[in-house]
């Protein structure tokens, strides 16, 4: 985390000079890890071993059962079969729930973030009517709850005729997902100096090309935050999935994956290979974004 | 977050003669999604919650007043899944932060391995409710689950069922929430941490102060505010989410651990008593409201940390 961090703070840093009162480098606020703080060997490696098994043992059984033969009861997927992956991609319909989740979370992704972006730019930049209105319903809307809204929702897309289309449940995933965005992505936007936009307003950029030119690139660790957030819970939603989706052809992997844990007599081995395939890409996408995200937040989420 | 919402924007600027309209152009495509599918839905509810409305009984549908609310206060189902929604919140919460912030605490240390130990340790974080459910159930089954290979080893019996059984199925359901929900804590947790200026614990050092003193009065106190607001986020999203136990226990068994969404949702989708189910929403909604006001008064979330 530390080199994309530095190369952030040494932009701003950098085109800050000559701004006047620029502020403090991040650099000082940053760093409670370090010498004077530093605990004996064992008691970091001792809780972060028992922990480490507490998080890897449940990963560890659902690998074993979805690569051991059925009917075995080996604890080491060894020798592995493909066979329970075969079932679920091509027999049970994985194929098709993991190109409709991708779509989702792609979707739902590209929505969030556009909107937000706009959005909380205005917000963060502008003082204007109903500013503080909306920013109230924001944190509202954090307490209502999704399950509870299924009903007038489903009315609502029934109308729209988007009952049964992958889009019903992108328009959803975005509405949930951009409070949160909004509140995130308005103080990302509110760090960056302003006058590092008016100089560049100076040098006769519009506002358009300012933005995309000074302001975007420093969002990046923000943006990859909002945005991974998005997808990730796009692709984990269930309950919006379960109850707008009603032909096979369109479910997503939750979706799916209840159905298979629902079955009459539940196959353990595609169960598990099933759960193996919807954790794959968003354990991908975590490893990824895991060093983003705490710069995300740290960089002023949370503490405004 | 919350905080910085109720600060003024730094700079409100606007060029000279530039247009007025732009900051309502940027923020309509939000406002719009957000009235069409957050508050017309919000509404409906609050309208339906005052109406007779059973897909099952149409003949009955129309205009009831408050005898959905009165209902609802003689409803035993709906004060056991109250009840049990409480439960369930502040086991999960308590034990998600204790957890969660120990784990930060140990992997803001510097050591060897530590971005690999960062990466998965907060892997559960980016899995599903439902995903936990199949990973959970097969470390539950009892014919091919760990008791079986405990059992084997001469730990435990065989043959238990910790998901059928009302005594454990509370404790086996939290233990697998746990298991996804600590990372969320230690993630927001560690990032706080790591904006903790370190010459504070030098001065403290020089001072003196121990690593318990330091932790005490330095880290805690700093750490204030994104615990409160974590712990209210993580209690409103764990008061709601129904993903999990919908998958796992279902409710079960015998609506030992239907909280109060997945009521709703029995009433409202298997039961088709919209009407009722909207006033058991507003209900949960004005719970949750109230609850959250209050915990941010008491806990005096954004006052003076000295």
């Amino acid at each position: 985390m530390t080199t994309a961090v530095t190369t952030q703070q040494a932009t701003v840093s950098g085109a800050d000079t000559g701004a006047g009162d620029a502020p403090p480098p991040r650099a000082t606020r940053r760093g409670g890890r370090g010498i004077a703080d530093s605990a004996p060997r064992w008691q970091i490696f001792l809780p972060l071993g028992l922990y480490l098994l507490f998080t890897l043992i449940p990963f560890y059984w659902m690998l074993l059962f979805a690569l051991r033969p059925a009917g075995s009861t080996s604890l080491v997927p060894w020798p592995a079969t493909t066979a329970h992956f075969d079932k679920v991609w091509n027999d049970l319909g994985f194929a098709i729930f993991f190109r409709n989740s991708l779509l989702v979370g792609v979707a739902s992704l590209i929505m969030t973030t556009v909107v937000a972006l706009a959005g909380g730019y205005a917000l963060a930049r502008f003082k204007f009517r109903g500013r503080n209105g909306f920013l109230l319903a924001l944190l509202c809307s954090q307490f209502i709850p999704g399950a509870l809204m299924l009903v007038p929702l489903f009315e609502i897309f029934r109308n729209l005729n988007l009952v049964n289309s992958l889009w019903s449940v992108v328009i959803a995933e975005t509405v949930f997902q951009l409070p949160l965005s909004l509140i995130l992505i308005s103080g990302f936007i509110r760090n960056v100096p302003g006058e590092l936009e008016e100089a560049a307003w100076v040098d006769g950029c519009g506002r358009f090309r300012a933005f995309c030119a000074v302001v975007l690139p420093l969002l990046r660790p923000g943006l990859i935050a909002v945005g991974s957030f998005a997808f990730v819970h796009s692709w984990n939603h269930f309950l919006f999935a379960l109850m707008f989706l009603s032909s096979q052809e369109k479910y997503t992997i939750p979706v799916g994956l209840n159905y298979t844990i629902g079955a009459e007599s539940v196959d353990l081995g595609a169960l598990a290979a099933g759960g193996v395939v919807a954790a794959v890409p968003v354990v991908i996408v975590f490893a990824f974004i895991q060093k983003w995200l705490i710069a995300g937040f740290s960089a002023g989420a949370v503490k405004g | 977050m919350a905080l910085a919402v109720a600060k003024e924007p730094r700079r409100p600027r606007r060029r000279a003669g530039g247009p007025a309209r732009l900051p309502f152009l940027l923020i309509s495509p939000a406002v719009l999604l957000m009235l069409g599918f957050l508050a017309y839905p919000m509404i409906s509810v609050l309208y339906y919650s005052l109406q007779h409305y059973n897909v099952t009984k149409p003949w009955r549908n129309g205009f009831a007043g408050a005898e959905n609310f009165t209902k609802l206060l003689g409803d035993d189902l709906f004060w056991q899944s109250l009840v049990f929604s409480a439960k369930w919140v502040g086991a999960e919460v308590s034990l998600q932060l204790a957890f969660g912030l120990a784990l930060a605490l140990i992997v803001n240390q510097t050591f060897i391995g530590r971005g690999v130990a960062r990466a998965l340790v907060f892997s559960p974080w980016a899995v599903s409710g439902v995903l936990t459910t199949t990973i959970w159930m097969l470390l539950y089954n009892p014919s091919t689950g760990v008791s079986r290979y405990l059992a084997d080893a001469g730990i435990g019996e065989y043959g238990t069922s910790v998901l059928s059984d009302t005594g454990t199925v509370f404790w086996a359901a939290v233990l697998a929430e746990l298991w996804r929900g600590v990372p969320f804590f230690a993630i927001l947790i560690l990032a706080d941490l790591q904006s903790i200026p370190k010459d504070l614990y030098e001065a403290a050092s020089v001072d003196g102060a121990n690593r318990l003193r330091r932790f005490v009065h330095i880290t805690l106190p700093h750490l204030k505010d994104a615990i409160i607001l974590s712990t209210l986020l993580r209690a409103v999203w764990e008061f709601n989410n129904v993903d999990l136990l919908y998958t796992l226990t279902g409710g079960g068994p015998a609506g030992a651990t239907t909280t109060l969404p997945l009521y709703v949702a029995n009433t409202g989708i298997d039961g088709h008593d919209f009407g009722y189910a909207s006033a058991l929403t507003t209900v949960a909604f004005v719970i949750l409201l109230f609850c959250s006001i209050l915990y941010l008064r008491l806990s005096k979330f954004g006052g003076d940390r000295s």
